[in-house]
């Protein structure tokens, strides 16, 4: 007869009763998921963690228990941590290029703007364009400022 | 204890006696009951001493540390713990990453404009798809190297559907209370 023990009570080495809390999310398919998570967490923790949830958030709740078990198995020093810290950086890198981008296309918009006044300059007082270019506007007559 | 040191915070919570190579001691420290309290409860005396008697001396302090972020998640958050910060921060870096790809979009088609025509000898047309192309970077491969897990487990993926949620995380955005407190290899910009 085929054993029908959930992977934590294989693990436990025990009777897997018809209401046991690790049986929906500890399928003897995967002995590895059970496995970490008793090595970091502990089978009693993870019990009492799952039966403090309510029903339909316990899946969850397992998974990122597993996900956080294999995390701390990987990296013993800093687990999960070492993720948050590699996101918070790359969030800053992507920020600082953003920023970076940002302030070459305002440049660009500046330089842009500026060019188009010199370009239709004829039209216009030449006093203005001196005013724009920070330029003393003592000239009288328009045509000798571009000679 | 005669004259000597009070008990670490573990072992007043165990109620034994500390003695001086005490694996605890070093990292709680009897004035913060409350730090080895937290990460008894969610990880177990038993696993934590394990855990760190499975390190080099001078890594057990960070370690401890981790412990105790992880630890605050989960009583934080009982469903989620770290998982929903990490879940709350690679939406983050994919929203950055869309506006990064914007704007490099932005600025490519700026700088095709203010080339001369005859300089630009069958190019393509500068589409918002051609410039999205220019975004990509490494960050994909680090994130990938912790999620390739996600996708062999047996059930759905708590990450991968993470990230198409709205919102998972009870988290603070900003991210500070979880700073832990030493150490400078934790590169929260302390």
């Amino acid at each position: 007869m085929a054993s029908t023990r959930c992977a934590a009570c294989k693990y436990l080495r025990r009777r897997c009763p018809s209401d046991c809390i690790f049986s929906l999310y500890f399928p003897s398919n995967n002995p590895q998921r059970f496995a970490y998570v008793h090595k970091i967490f502990g089978a009693s923790n993870v019990g009492k963690m799952l039966q403090d949830l309510p029903v339909h958030r316990r899946a969850d709740a397992a998974d990122s228990l597993y996900y956080e078990a294999h995390c701390r198995i990987k990296d013993p020093v800093y687990g999960c941590v070492g993720i948050i810290n590699i996101l918070h950086q790359e969030i800053h890198n992507v920020q600082c290029q953003i920023a970076k981008i940002q302030a070459e296309i305002a440049f660009i918009g500046t330089h842009a703007q500026s060019d188009q006044q010199l370009q239709i300059a004829p039209n216009l007082d030449p006093n203005f364009l001196a005013e724009q270019k920070g330029l003393s506007n003592s000239f009288d007559d328009s045509s000798t400022w571009f000679f | 204890m005669g004259g000597g040191s009070s008990p670490c915070a573990s072992c007043k919570l165990l109620r034994r006696r500390c003695t001086k190579d005490c694996v605890f001691a070093p990292y709680f420290p009897p004035d913060d009951p409350h730090k080895f309290a937290i990460v008894h409860k969610v990880f177990g005396a038993s696993n934590i001493s394990k855990m760190l008697q499975e390190l080099p001396v001078h890594k057990r302090a960070d370690a401890v540390s981790s412990l105790v972020y992880e630890a605050n998640s989960r009583m934080r958050d009982p469903v989620y713990g770290c998982v929903g910060a990490i879940s709350y921060l690679q939406n983050q870096v994919a929203q950055l990453q869309m506006q990064l790809a914007v704007a490099q979009a932005e600025i490519y088609c700026i700088q095709m404009q203010q080339e001369p025509p005859n300089l630009q000898p069958q190019m393509v047309e500068p589409t918002d798809e051609n410039c999205l192309l220019f975004a990509s970077n490494d960050l994909d491969y680090n994130l990938q190297q912790y999620l390739s897990f996600a996708s062999s487990s047996s059930s759905s993926s708590v990450m991968q559907d993470s990230v198409k949620r709205e919102s998972l995380c009870t988290v603070d955005p900003s991210g500070d209370q979880f700073v832990p407190k030493r150490s400078p290899t934790y590169m929260f910009g302390m």
